[in-house]
Formats: C-alpha cells, sequence, structure tokens
C-alpha cells in the first residue's frame, strides 16, 4: 500500500527567506482586523450586551419583514431579528427592557403571545434573559479569561523554554485571537459566551503547533551549536512541517464536518476554532519562528541550561 | 521503550476495558439499556439543560430588601423587650429611615438600662472576634440608635441566603421528585436549573414571591385623606391595595404572621366559588388569632402579602379553630402558587432573577442527532486520513482513537458529567486534535528511520524524542481549559470538562496504548523494515 504523503520525505523549504514579508503581510493583517473590529465592531448576542433572546422555527417559511413589522408593533426598543441555523429558524433579539426584571419578563410573555397568535404552530426553541450587571460581569470575565490564557501560556513558555520564545509566543497568540476578531468583525457572526470558549480554545490549540516547532528548535540549538540561526530555525520549520500539516489537517477534517452537518446553535464556536487551527498553523511558521530572529535568539541561548533540562529529561 | 512488561500490558488493558465498561451505559438505546445487567456499572452521561431542554435561573438576593426586612425584625424584637418585659421602658418615635433603628426614650433616667437591654440583646458574631451584630449608640442623650454592624450584615446575608436556597427547592419542587439543581453563587447569587420546564414564567412568578404574609386590624381611627398622601397615625402605617385602588393604614404590630402556618392549600370560596387560599396555623398562631378576632368583631383585617393588601375583610365572628382562608381575586393557579409559596415558607430575602435561560426540548434532540452523527462522521474522515497517511501505523493510531473516543465517554459517566451543546464540539475537536500525539510519534520515526536508524532504534528514539513536545503542546491546551472551566458556566462548562479529559486520555492512548499495539507487533513479526 503506497502511503499518502503531504509532502516529500525531506523538504529544504526556505521559510525564512520570506520571513520579512511574512512579518509584514502578518502585521498589516492584524492591524487591518483590528480596524475593521473598530470600524464595523462586534456583533454582541444577549450574553454581552444583556436584553433577550428568542428562537423561534415557523412550520413555513415566513416574510421577515412581516415578523420585524409584528414585533416593532410592541413597541420593545429596536428589535433585531437575523436567520439562524435553518431556514425557517429565527433569532428575534430585544434590547435590555426599560424598568428591569418586571418589564423584561413581559417582554418575552408579549413576544411569545404575539408569535403563537401570528404565527400558529411555531416553536420556540429557546428564550434567553440576561439584565445588564449579569452581561457586564460576562464580557468581564470573558476578555480576562483569555487574556489570563494568553499570558498564562506565554508564560508557561518562558519557563520551559526561553524569554525570547515566551514572547514568541505571545506574539503568535496576539496575531491569532486579532485575525480572528476581525473574522467576527468581517461576517457579523454573533459573539456569544461560545465565542469567547473558541478563542480560549485558539489560545490553546494554535500554539500547539508552535511548541512543536519551538521544541525542535530547542533540539537542534543543542545539536548543531555552530550553526547560525536563520538556517537552524529553517531547518527546524521543514523537520516539523509534515507534522503540523498532518495534524492541523486531521483537526480541520474533524472540525469540517461538524461545521457541515452538526448542530446549526454551534456554528459560531467551531467556525471560529476552525479559523483559529488554520491561522494558528499558518503563524507558527511565520510569527513564532521569526520573532526569534527578531529577539536575537543565539545559537548559546540554551548552553547555560543544559544541565538542569538534562535532569528534567531524565526524571 | 519497547519493552513491554506483562504486568503493563495488563494495567493498560484493564484502564481501557474499565472505561469501555463505563461508557457501554450512555450509548445504549433506552429499550436495552432497560435489560442491560444491573451488576455492572450503570451511571451515564448527563445532558446538559442545553441539550435535555429546560430552564436555568441565577437569582439575586435584593440587599436593600433585606435590610429593611432586618430592621423590620429588630424592630419587633426591640419593641418586644422594652415594652412588654419587666422593668418596661416606655419608648415612642420608633424610626427605620437611613437604615437605622432609631427610638427615643421616654424617661431620661432609663436611657442607660435601655441601650443595656439593647446591648444583650444583640448577638456575638463569633467566639474569637468578639464582634456583635448589631452597633448600639446613644444621641442627643435620650434617642437610642442601632446600626448593623458590616459583619452583623455578612452574616444575616449567609444565614438568608442559606435559607433562601431551602424555600427555592421547596417552591420548585414541593414533592422532592425532581431533579433540579440549586446552588450558591457567590455571596448573594442562587443558581437554580430545572430541566424539562416548558413554562419558565410560572417558574419565575414562584421564585420572584418573597410570600410574607401578615394579618393586621385596619386602623379605623386613621383619616382618610391623610392616608391616601401616605400619611398614617402613630403606631400604624400606610400600605397600597394589591390592585392598586388605593391606600390604606394599618396596624404596624401584626396579629399573625406567615411564619405561624402550618399548612396552605388552594381550595374554593365556598359562598362564591372563587379561588382562594386555605390557611392553617399552628397553636400559638390559632390562639393568638382566635383572640384578636374574639376583641375586634365587627371591625376589618387586612390581610397582606408582600407589603400589599389583598383584602381586608370583616371579623364577623370569632375565628377560634385556627383555620381561614385568603381571598384576593385568584385565579386557580395564581391561588395554587400562593399555596406552594406560603406552605414553603417564606423567602428571608427577596430574590431577583438577573439571567434566565430556557430551551425547549426539541431544539436539544435535534442537536443531540445531528451531533452524533457529525461525531461519527468526523471519526470516520480521521480513520481513513490516518490510515491513507499512515498505513498499519494509522490502524494503530485509528485504534487508540476509538479507544480514546470511549474513554472520554466513559470518564464523563463515572464523574456524572454534563454533555452540552459546546462539549459535542469539544468532543469533536478532540477527536480531531487526538491524533496529534501518534502524529508527533509516527513522523519522528519516519524521521529517525530517515536519519538511518534501525527499526527497533528509530521506534525507540521516536517515543522518546517525541514525549517533550506532545507533554509542552498539552500543557498548554490545558491551561487554556482550564481557565476556561474556572470562568465559564454551564455549557461552557461542559465544553471545557470534554476538552480536559481528552487532553488526559488521548495522551494516555498515545502513550501507553497504541504503543504497547506496536512493540506487541515488533515483538511478534520482527518487522524487516517499517513502512512508515
Amino acid at each position: 500500500m503506497r502511503l499518502l504523503k503531504l509532502i516529500p520525505d525531506s523538504t529544504n523549504i526556505d521559510f525564512m527567506r520570506w520571513r520579512k514579508l511574512g512579518l509584514a503581510i502578518s502585521v498589516l493583517l492584524m492591524v487591518g482586523s483590528l480596524v475593521v473590529v473598530g470600524v464595523r465592531g462586534l456583533n454582541f448576542g444577549v450574553d454581552f450586551l444583556g436584553g433577550q433572546m428568542i428562537r423561534v422555527t415557523f412550520t413555513q417559511q415566513i416574510d421577515v419583514e412581516q415578523l420585524r413589522a409584528d414585533v416593532g408593533r410592541l413597541e420593545l426598543g429596536e428589535a433585531s431579528i437575523q436567520e439562524s441555523g435553518g431556514p425557517s429558524s429565527y433569532q428575534i433579539r430585544l434590547p435590555k427592557a426599560e424598568g428591569g426584571e418586571a418589564a423584561a419578563n413581559q417582554a418575552a410573555s408579549q413576544v411569545r403571545s404575539l408569535l403563537e397568535q401570528r404565527y400558529p404552530g411555531a416553536r420556540i426553541d429557546a428564550v434567553e434573559t440576561v439584565s445588564g450587571k449579569v452581561s457586564e460581569e460576562l464580557a468581564q470575565d470573558g476578555a480576562l479569561s483569555i487574556a489570563l490564557a494568553m499570558i498564562g501560556i506565554a508564560v508557561y513558555i518562558w519557563f520551559r523554554f526561553e524569554w525570547h520564545f515566551g514572547v514568541g509566543a505571545l506574539a503568535t497568540l496576539l496575531h491569532d485571537v486579532s485575525m480572528t476578531l476581525g473574522f467576527f468583525a468581517l461576517t457579523q457572526l454573533q459573539v456569544d459566551l461560545n465565542v469567547v470558549a473558541a478563542f480560549l480554545t485558539i489560545v490553546g490549540y494554535s500554539l500547539n503547533d508552535t511548541v512543536v516547532v519551538y521544541d525542535r528548535i530547542r533540539e537542534n540549538l543543542r545539536m548543531y551549536r555552530k550553526m547560525a540561526i536563520v538556517p537552524l530555525i529553517n531547518l527546524s520549520v521543514n523537520e516539523t512541517l509534515s507534522r503540523t500539516l498532518v495534524t492541523s489537517l486531521s483537526i480541520l477534517l474533524a472540525l469540517g464536518v461538524l461545521l457541515v452537518i452538526g448542530p446549526e446553535v454551534i456554528f459560531g464556536l467551531t467556525i471560529a476554532i476552525f479559523l483559529g487551527i488554520f491561522v494558528g498553523t499558518y503563524s507558527s511558521i511565520y510569527i513564532s519562528a521569526p520573532t526569534l530572529v527578531l529577539l536575537g535568539l543565539k545559537p548559546d541561548s540554551f548552553l547555560n541550561y543544559e544541565e538542569s533540562d538534562r535532569a528534567g529529561q531524565n526524571a | 521503550m519497547l519493552d513491554f512488561p506483562r504486568w503493563k500490558v495488563w494495567s493498560i488493558t484493564l484502564v481501557i476495558l474499565l472505561g469501555i465498561l463505563f461508557a457501554i451505559p450512555s450509548m445504549l438505546p433506552a429499550n436495552l439499556k432497560a435489560r442491560y445487567p444491573s451488576f455492572l456499572p450503570s451511571a451515564t452521561i448527563s445532558l446538559g439543560l442545553d441539550l435535555a431542554g429546560g430552564s436555568q435561573l441565577l437569582l439575586e438576593a435584593d440587599t436593600a430588601d433585606a435590610s429593611k426586612q432586618r430592621l423590620a425584625a429588630k424592630e419587633e424584637e426591640v419593641t418586644q423587650e422594652l415594652r412588654r418585659n419587666e422593668p418596661r421602658i416606655e419608648i415612642g418615635d420608633i424610626s427605620t429611615s437611613g437604615g437605622r433603628l432609631s427610638f427615643m426614650v421616654r424617661n431620661p433616667a432609663q436611657v442607660d438600662a435601655a441601650v443595656e437591654r439593647m446591648r444583650t440583646l444583640s448577638q456575638p458574631i463569633d467566639g474569637l472576634s468578639g464582634q456583635r451584630d448589631w452597633d448600639v449608640q446613644v444621641v442627643d442623650s435620650s434617642r437610642v440608635v442601632l446600626t448593623q454592624t458590616d459583619a452583623g450584615t455578612a452574616k444575616a446575608l449567609r444565614d438568608a441566603m442559606t435559607v433562601a436556597r431551602d424555600v427555592v427547592r421547596r417552591r420548585i419542587d414541593p414533592q422532592g421528585t425532581k431533579e433540579i439543581t440549586v446552588i450558591g453563587q457567590g455571596q448573594r447569587r442562587i443558581l437554580v436549573q430545572v430541566p424539562g420546564v416548558e413554562d419558565p414564567e410560572a417558574l419565575k412568578s414562584l421564585i420572584g414571591q418573597t410570600a410574607r404574609l401578615e394579618f393586621k386590624l385596619v386602623d379605623l381611627t386613621a383619616d382618610p385623606g391623610q392616608v391616601q398622601q401616605g400619611r398614617a397615625p402613630p403606631g400604624s402605617q400606610v400600605l397600597p391595595l394589591a390592585d392598586g385602588t388605593g391606600f390604606m393604614a394599618v396596624n404596624r404590630r401584626a396579629m399573625v404572621t406567615g411564619e405561624q402556618l402550618i399548612d396552605a392549600k388552594q381550595a374554593f370560596d365556598q359562598q362564591n366559588g372563587e379561588p382562594v387560599v386555605s390557611i392553617r396555623f399552628n397553636a400559638a398562631g390559632a390562639r393568638r388569632f382566635g383572640r384578636v378576632t374574639q376583641e375586634n368583631v365587627q371591625k376589618p383585617f387586612a390581610i397582606i402579602l408582600d407589603e400589599k393588601i389583598l383584602s381586608a375583610p370583616n371579623i364577623n365572628e370569632p375565628i377560634l379553630g385556627g383555620q381561614a382562608q385568603i381571598s384576593g381575586g385568584f385565579t386557580v393557579e395564581t391561588a395554587n402558587q400562593l399555596a406552594i409559596s406560603l406552605a414553603s415558607g417564606k423567602l428571608p430575602v427577596k430574590l431577583n432573577v438577573i439571567e434566565e435561560r430556557t430551551v425547549g426540548p426539541d431544539l436539544g434532540k435535534d442537536s443531540i442527532n445531528k451531533g452524533v452523527i457529525a461525531s461519527i462522521a468526523a471519526t470516520i474522515a480521521v480513520i481513513l486520513f490516518m490510515v491513507a497517511t499512515y498505513g498499519r501505523f494509522g490502524v494503530y493510531t485509528t485504534i487508540g482513537l476509538i479507544v480514546n473516543a470511549l474513554l472520554i465517554l466513559g470518564i464523563m459517566a463515572v464523574f456524572n458529567a454534563s454533555l452540552t451543546l459546546p462539549g459535542i464540539a469539544g468532543f469533536v475537536l478532540t477527536i480531531g486534535a487526538a491524533v496529534d500525539a501518534n502524529v508527533l510519534i509516527n513522523e519522528r520515526i519516519r524521521e529517525e528511520q530517515r536519519r538511518g536508524r534501525k527499526i527497533i532504534d528509530a521506534l525507540e528514539t521516536g517515543y522518546r524524542e517525541a514525549q517533550t513536545a506532545i507533554f509542552d503542546a498539552n500543557i498548554t491546551n490545558v491551561i487554556a481549559a482550564a481557565i476556561m472551566w474556572y470562568f465559564g458556566s454551564g455549557p461552557i462548562r461542559g465544553f471545557a470538562v470534554v476538552l480536559l479529559i481528552g487532553i488526559v486520555t488521548s495522551v494516555f492512548t498515545a502513550v501507553n496504548f497504541t504503543r504497547m499495539l506496536v512493540s506487541l507487533w515488533v515483538r511478534k513479526a520482527r518487522p524487516r523494515e517499517l513502512q512508515l
């Protein structure tokens, strides 16, 4: 049986030759992403804005404009209506009710009875009500948890490797997270709690490739003490290229299946992780590695660590 | 590296068999599960609310209301102590404004005695600090001011939340048969999860009612004009009517309260057939109610629920049996709700719903079906990819992958973890990522072979050298997933749990199980070359 080889056995691609170009493009894309986020903003769901979300499935195709007008007549503030998943599933979002809890309850039952009257057989799949206080906390916690995860991982890498690697990891994470944010700003896909979970997952998994490359760089730094840093990084990236591609492809394959035939409700979560893995694969080559060169990693950077590391390996 | 002593083979096999055994109940369809032998483990993975359908409410104590209630209780305690216990101290001008309780002592000579008795009323917070729950001071030489200390407030809130959790549980589930979750979160929040509730509105109105019931005499001496402006004679207070039609002055002191109830049921009025709540007082309550009604025949008394007057019937004759009924324009449903609320006791603090998430049962079912199909399809896709890429080693990877999936399910079942909708995504992601450790190893073996190492040597070096990368690469995932678990709630936690379990099991299967398969094969077949 002939085995599938994604790439030839021994590649010798001069990745680092384009490192400046790669870095420049990445920085441009990052800045672009942040600009898009700034200009278009993110489409936050009720989790972070507060208010109400009602997910409803109708028995047949309905006229969205009609529905919009019907909901508008209830005068509950500016409602937004989006398709969600299936062809006749919609998500009705209402802003925070003025007058607190009682008003919010009333708004929900008003919409409920409207749907029951005007669209007999409509199925209310989910109702979410989030008060302003809770949504503020959720937003804070979400941002805090992503920041903590990024810093935690960077610090871990710093301890396990060298400070250059920690900074490189942080740069990689910033890149991946801002690109994914840019994607959400561009597509205006809803950002809810699930998406925060997706970001944390990206933070964990996008560094997967980076860590493997770093691990090989460290190994090669010990093995080839005389080699200049740029060819050494090239060698390390080439050596791990096959693994990087196979693993990333395997994850993308699994997630791709989930995207196409999985439950619609977690589409946002899945697409975010899918994209993050994709971007993470690229950035492990063009962000993580070149930053080491930029930060002036020297072939002898690990020499003074030899002792303690050998002890660690034997353990 | 490839040396596998027999005990190791057995223990790895045992762990895996156990995992599979625990995974089986969760995968059986309901009809087969009934016939599943009872001596085998039967714990299954529970479904999160987003898959099973149900409601989740986050309640927050209204601390302003709590302090109001505490002041009212304190006022009752203080008047009881000074006006009725010997030696009596005459006090007046009781005020609870500004979050403090204050009163005048009529006889200046008794101020010190009053302060002394107030001090004995206050309770120490704990044995060590010597702090008390109320602070007693004298202002303007004759006014005694009681302020609750911070420690006292905190303790009162803690106690109130403990009681509130019990009350909430009793109200939602009077029979104690449902699988509901009522847990405290932080200092002043309660998380309630009720699977399969169709109507969250009813649930909320059950919890939303403090259900503080009081029976008070109507103050007939009050001037109606003054009452409508909110002013009442001393010893009385003005309360609104529940139907919003006006105000009424009632005595501050209650004849009886809901605390003296032993039972409350929904019933129908015997005269007009209207739904009412029929209540029964305990012995002490019945005695008091009997005495007061005897003394006040032909006068009206007010039935007050949560500071609103439901009705103010006339006392036609003394009510001696300890039975009474509450009318107030109820429907059968609202009467029933009030009966449940009264029977479960009043909430020591008003609870506001600050977050609600309800998922209908159909959406969950649909999601499970799609999730299961997608998980299976994703697994098959990854298997094909692995076998095509690594041949025989791909088959080993695949066996490891399936074992890994079963282990995840088994561990989740053992810990009775909830599978949530994001958890499905976590499962699929883990399936894709679980091969990573194997990929690292396989690629390394390929590499070592290219470097000219012999088969055994290449395998050994491959497994050894890949380990640090496997370890470091997985730690980053653990950090992210742990933070997610810490900050997340409900569905997100379910996702983090699947990720964490998946990371552990995938490393275990790659480093132990597939390696064992490989070594057993190498030992048996003694291959001349590795096709990898």
